[in-house]
C-alpha cells in the first residue's frame, strides 16, 4: 500500500506564542531570544522581513532595535510548550496516528485516507482547526514520503498563493517542486553536503534525486540514499509514535554571569544535579554514572581556555538527589581549575535501570538509605506544586550566576498569578 | 429550603493528571440537618467535566474592571474561555480591539457591537471594515467566595 505523510509545522511558532495575548503587538516586529538573552531563536514574520538574521547575536542588531522598535522576549518555555501540548493533542484527534518531531513539527500517518477524503481539504481542515483553537497558524505538507511531506511543507511556507497547504502526491507536482528547490534546502542536507553535492553538480533537489541511490551510497552513506529514494517517492522512513526510551539526560547551561569561584560553581553544579535527578525520577529510572563538565567561553579569544569533564560511577545505581549530588561535589573538585572565568557547566547522567532491578555483585557495600523513594517524591509534589521549592542547601540561594531573562513574559496559561487580564 | 450535596469537586488543572477522586453521596439533604447514615458511593465528580469540554482549546483568563457585573462577572473572577466554539449573536466573548483583550456581549444584528453589561458604560461599534478578533467563548465563570483565600499558587 502506497504510503502518505503530512507535516504540521507551526509559523514563527515561538513568537506567535508571544502575540497570542498580546493583540497590540499584532503587527509589530519582535524577536525571543536564547537563554541568557544573548541571540535571537525566533522572529516573527515582521522582524523577518526586517532582514534579522536567525542566531544573530542581540548586540549586533542593536541599531535595527532602536530603529525599527523590534520588541525583545526572553524564552517563555513554560508558554511554549503548554501551546505546543494543545496543537499536538488536535493533531491526535485528527489523524490517525502522530510522530512529534519537534515543540512545532509533527509527522501524520495519512496513509489510506486518500481514498476517502480530499487529502488538500483534510489538510486545510488541520490548518483552521489549530487557528480556531489555540489562535496559531501552521502550514501543512503531504507527500509519500517524510522527506517530500517536508518540502511540500518548506513550499507551503514560501508560497503565499498555496494558502499554507500543500498536497504533493502527484509525481509531476513532485518534479516540478524539487526542480526548484536548491539541494540544501532538502531535509538531512545540511551546508557542509550541499557543498560536495555542488562540486559534483548536483545544484538541485531533482538533481539529487536523479543520482542512482548504490552510487551515492558508495560515496555518501546510507542515510543520503534514503533521502534520495524518499525524494522518488519510495517511504523509507517510517513514522517514530514512541519517543525511544532516554539512555542519558542532560542538564547543563550557560551562566548568566562568568563564575570564578568553586563555591559558586558547586551551587550550580548542585543545581543542575537535582533538576537531572528530577527528570531521571519522572522517567522511573535510576542511573549509575554521572559525569560533571566545565568549560571557559569558547568566544573570548583574549582569555585562558579550559574545558574538561569527569565521569565517576555510583555503586548502585540511584535517583536520589543527594547520592547524585555526593558523587557531582566528588567529580566537580576534581574538574575545577582555579583562575579561569567559566561560562558553561552541567551534569550528566548515564547508564540507566529501571527502578530497584540492578544486581548488586556479593561484595558491593549496599546499604541504602531509608526511605529515600518516599522522600524523593514528597520533594517532587512540593517543587512541581507552584507552592514553594525544597532543595539542597548546596544548591545555594542567591545565585547571581542564574540565566538571565531580562525580557520574560507571564506564563500566561500554566501559572495562576499570570492569567491574562481582560478589561 | 432544600439542597443536594453532589461531593466536592478535584483541583482545576485541566490535563487531568492529577485527578482527586472523591466519592458523590446521592442522597437528599434537608438543610440543617444532613443524616449521613445511608450515603452509598456511586460515582467521582470532576469539575474540569463540567467547565471543559475541550482542554487543548480551553483558556483561562482573569477579570479586571467591572463592565460586565450585570451578567454576573465580577473583578478578580476568572473566566473560562474556549476558542473551539464559534461566537454567536448574544455570547459573552473576549475580543481583541484596538490592541487590547476585553470581554463583552457580542451582538452582530443589526450591525456588530461589543456590549457592555453595565450601564455606565457604552456599547462599543465595530465600523465595517474594522477588524473585530474574537479570541473566544466565555463559557463559565469561576469565582471565590472567600476572597482572601483565592487562588494564588
Amino acid at each position: 500500500m502506497s504510503r502518505i505523510f503530512a507535516l504540521v509545522d507551526c509559523n514563527n511558532f515561538y513568537a506567535s506564542c508571544e502575540k497570542l495575548f498580546r493583540p497590540d503587538l499584532k503587527n509589530v516586529p519582535m524577536v525571543v531570544l536564547s537563554n541568557n538573552d544573548g541571540c535571537v531563536v525566533a522572529r516573527s514574520k515582521e522582524a523577518k522581513a526586517l532582514g534579522i538574521k536567525m542566531a544573530v547575536p542581540v548586540f549586533q542588531i542593536q541599531e535595527q532595535i532602536e530603529q525599527h522598535g523590534i520588541l525583545l522576549f526572553s524564552s517563555n518555555y513554560a508558554l511554549y510548550a503548554d501551546l505546543s501540548c494543545r496543537v499536538m493533542t488536535i493533531l491526535e484527534g485528527l489523524a490517525p496516528k502522530v510522530e512529534v518531531y519537534s515543540i512545532d513539527e509533527a509527522f501524520l500517518d495519512l496513509s489510506g485516507l486518500g481514498s476517502a477524503v480530499s487529502l488538500l481539504e483534510f489538510g486545510q481542515n488541520i490548518k483552521e482547526t489549530v487557528a480556531q483553537w489555540v489562535g496559531l497558524s501552521v502550514c501543512v505538507g503531504i507527500a509519500p514520503t517524510k522527506t517530500l511531506a517536508k518540502l511540500a511543507n518548506h513550499a507551503a511556507k514560501k508560497y503565499p498563493a498555496t494558502g499554507g497547504v500543500v498536497d504533493l502526491t502527484q509525481r509531476e507536482r513532485q518534479q516540478r517542486l524539487l526542480a526548484i528547490t536548491p539541494v540544501t534546502d532538502v531535509w538531512g542536507v545540511g551546508r557542509r553536503l550541499g557543498k560536495r553535492l555542488d562540486m559534483m553538480g548536483i545544484k538541485t533537489a531533482l538533481d539529487l534525486a536523479k543520482c542512482v541511490p548504490a552510487t551515492i551510497r558508495n560515496s555518501f552513506s546510507i542515510v543520503l540514499e534514503r533521502t534520495v529514494r524518499e525524494l522518488n517517492g519510495e517511504s523509507c522512513l517510517d513514522l517514530e509514535e514512541l519517543p525511544p526510551t532516554k539512555q542519558q539526560i542532560m542538564c547543563s547551561r550557560s551562566f548568566g554571569s562568568r563564575i570564578t569561584t568553586l563555591e559558586q560553581m558547586s551551587e550550580a553544579i548542585a543545581q543542575y544535579t537535582a533538576r537531572a535527578a528530577e527528570k531521571l525520577r519522572q522517567e522511573n529510572q535510576q542511573a549509575k554514572v554521572l559525569t560533571v563538565f566545565v568549560q571557559t567561553s569558547q568566544f573570548k579569544q583574549s582569555q585562558k581556555m579550559y574545558s574538561n569533564s569527569v565521569t565517576g560511577e555510583l555503586v548502585l545505581p540511584s535517583s536520589d538527589t543527594r547520592e547524585l549530588n555526593e558523587l557531582a561535589m566528588q567529580l566537580l573538585k576534581r574538574v575545577w581549575k582555579e583562575g579561569y572565568s567559566y561560562s558553561k557547566g552541567g551534569v550528566m547522567l548515564s547508564d540507566f535501570y529501571d527502578n530497584d532491578t540492578y544486581q548488586p555483585g556479593l561484595f558491593d557495600d549496599v546499604a541504602k538509605r531509608p526511605n529515600n523513594t518516599k522522600l524523593m517524591a514528597v520533594l517532587d509534589e512540593i517543587n512541581q506544586s507552584g507552592l514553594g521549592k525544597v532543595f539542597l542547601a548546596r544548591q545555594g540561594m542567591n545565585n547571581t550566576w542564574q540565566m538571565k531573562r531580562e525580557y520574560l513574559s507571564p506564563a500566561y496559561t500554566t501559572c495562576w498569578a499570570d492569567l491574562p487580564k481582560i478589561n | 429550603m432544600q439542597i443536594s450535596i453532589l461531593g466536592k469537586s478535584c483541583s482545576a488543572t485541566y490535563s487531568g493528571e492529577h485527578q482527586l477522586a472523591i466519592p458523590l453521596f446521592l442522597d437528599r439533604v434537608p438543610a440543617g440537618f444532613p443524616s449521613p447514615a445511608q450515603d452509598y458511593v456511586e460515582r467521582t465528580l470532576d469539575l474540569n467535566e463540567l467547565c471543559i469540554k475541550h482542554p487543548a482549546a480551553t483558556f483561562f483568563v482573569r477579570v479586571e474592571g467591572d463592565s460586565m457585573i450585570e451578567a454576573g462577572i465580577y473583578p478578580n473572577d476568572i473566566l473560562v474561555v474556549d476558542r473551539s466554539v464559534r461566537a454567536e449573536h448574544g455570547d459573552i466573548v473576549i475580543a481583541g480591539f484596538h490592541g487590547e483583550l476585553t470581554v463583552k456581549e457580542l451582538e452582530l444584528k443589526p450591525v456588530t457591537r461589543l456590549v457592555p453589561r453595565n450601564k455606565a458604560y457604552q456599547p462599543i461599534e465595530v465600523p465595517e471594515g474594522c477588524e473585530l478578533e474574537i479570541f473566544g467563548v466565555v463559557t463559565s465563570v469561576v469565582r471565590n467566595m472567600r476572597r482572601k483565600t483565592s487562588a494564588k499558587s
